[in-house]
């Protein structure tokens, strides 16, 4: 089948999809956007999260017919050209990535979580990061990072 | 594989009544774990993601009628005061991004013994619709689940909606898990208290081959507690009505837990349920 969508505000079509395929495999192996990472496929780690309609979704468990005239921003998507955005900053920054797989997922679940709460207590970052695993850091880095993006480094 | 996608009601129940081996998608966070994990081929899926009916929610004849395509995220942002008990466990559902996607739907379409939405659905006597071209019918929630993934929705029937009694009183979730959040209850319990006709609800989850009631704990209380005075209530009461929800499970042992434990902790989820449900019920009384 066909999906049409618009993917970072360009209309985008993609042929021959299959009926049962993730948005996750259309983004990555159809449409050349490997940002948003395979990993579990299954819901648990949160590093495929992208935005459908304006929400934080895992795009591996969106199956693509389902993105049908919809609106689609993944990480590469949030950066203007090679600037990065004030999220992947404080990501850098921080020292938040390590082997970096979950990275462009916890950057678009923290750029949705500060866009919705700007400036947000511990305990909201945790709960707004409970879908985001990460193997390496320990996730102290990475709360980090949030605080550093949510101008409450001086916290930190 | 075909990808059928209805835009209206109408046409969904037609679509299904045509192929009734198509298997309806709702948020997909249940079918597509089983499609990715190649567990499940079927020749269709039905999307209903695009039928406007399922995504809303209203009043009617002193109802709460809940669209069954009303993902979690919305039942906690905006039911939270109409169905407390529901967005209770709407709450500890997944994380931000299976609340987003998930259904109550979809809890019920997966019919599992650790669906969090259906001990809640459960303790306030809700009623699911179903609905085919042949017509619509309304059935309890008690009766919806017949065993492990197994309800009673007919090859050509979907879930339209829940629909729960609006006038209500304190309610309350709690879950069982090993952490605060992606947790698949070890058990969880419901309760609803409703003092404008003293009845009680319960709900268990996560606990027997299907949600369950504990109809002789729910007796109990309805005989015993304090309604009119309000009084504080007594802990022989509390300890009783644990007992009574935790005999009213047949749990079994499985990696999440063994069947001791989750008769213990359900004794002890029923009895913090019932103490937060009457300190509210004190407070909006004036008491307490
Ligand atoms: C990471 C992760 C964490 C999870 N955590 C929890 C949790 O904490 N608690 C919990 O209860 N569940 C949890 N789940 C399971 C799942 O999210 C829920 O069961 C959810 O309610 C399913 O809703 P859905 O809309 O995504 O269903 P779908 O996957 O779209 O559908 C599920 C089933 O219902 C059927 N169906 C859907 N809508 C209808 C309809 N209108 N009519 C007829 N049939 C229908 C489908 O055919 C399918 O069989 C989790 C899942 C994942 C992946
Ligand atoms: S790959 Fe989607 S949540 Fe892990
Ligand atoms: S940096 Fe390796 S998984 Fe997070």
């Amino acid at each position: 089948m066909r999906i049409d969508c618009v993917v970072n505000g360009v209309f985008r079509r993609a042929d021959d999809v299959w009926a049962g395929e993730s948005l996750l495999h259309v983004l990555r192996e159809r449409l050349g956007l490997p940002g948003a990472k395979n990993a579990c496929e299954q819901g648990e780690c949160g590093s495929c999260t992208v935005y459908l309609d304006g929400e934080p979704v895992c795009a591996c468990l969106v199956p693509a017919g389902q993105a049908r005239g919809r609106d689609v921003v993944t990480v590469e998507g949030l950066g203007d050209g090679d600037e990065l955005h004030p999220v992947q900053r404080a990501f850098v920054a921080a020292g938040a990535v390590q082997c970096g797989f979950c990275t462009p997922g916890l950057v678009v679940a923290v750029h949705d979580l500060l866009a919705r709460t700007p400036s947000p207590a511990d305990g909201e970052i945790r709960e707004a990061l409970a879908g985001n695993l990460c193997r390496c850091t320990g996730y102290e880095k990475i709360l980090t990072a949030v605080r550093l993006a949510a101008g409450r480094e001086h916290e930190s | 594989m075909d990808f059928l996608q209805p835009e209206s009601w109408a046409e969904a129940l037609a679509v299904r009544a045509a192929y009734p081996e198509a298997l309806p998608v709702a948020g997909g966070t249940d079918v597509m774990v089983e499609l990715n994990f190649a567990r499940r081929r079927p020749p269709a899926l039905l999307d209903l993601g695009r039928v406007a009916e399922l995504a809303d929610w209203g009043g009617e004849d002193g109802l709460l009628r809940l669209g069954a395509g009303v993902p979690y995220r919305r039942i906690v942002t905006e039911l939270a005061g109409r169905v407390p008990g529901l967005a209770m466990a709407a709450r500890t559902v997944g994380s931000p991004q299976i609340r987003n996607r998930g259904t109550v739907g979809g809890n019920l379409g997966s019919a599992s013994p650790a669906g969090d939405a259906l001990p809640p659905l459960l303790a306030t006597g809700a009623l699911v619709e179903l609905a085919s071209v042949r017509g619509v019918r309304r059935v309890p929630v008690a009766g919806f689940c017949t065993g492990p993934k197994r309800s009673v929705l007919a090859p050509d029937e979907l879930i339209a909606a829940v629909l729960l009694p609006a006038e209500r009183g304190p309610e309350q979730f709690a879950k069982i898990g090993t952490r605060n959040a992606m947790v698949i209850a070890v058990c969880s319990f419901a309760l609803a208290l409703r003092p404008a006709d003293r009845t009680v609800g319960t709900g268990i989850g996560s606990a027997a081959p299907t949600p369950v009631r504990a109809v002789a704990a729910e007796e109990l209380l309805a005989a015993e507690l304090p309604w009119a005075s309000r009084a504080e209530l007594p802990d022989p009461l509390v300890r009783r009505f644990g007992e009574l929800v935790a005999a009213a499970a047949s749990p079994i042992d499985d990696v999440r837990g063994t069947a001791a434990y989750r008769r213990h902790a359900l004794g002890v989820l029923a009895g913090r349920a019932v103490r937060r449900a009457w300190t509210e019920h004190r407070r909006e009384g004036g008491a307490g």
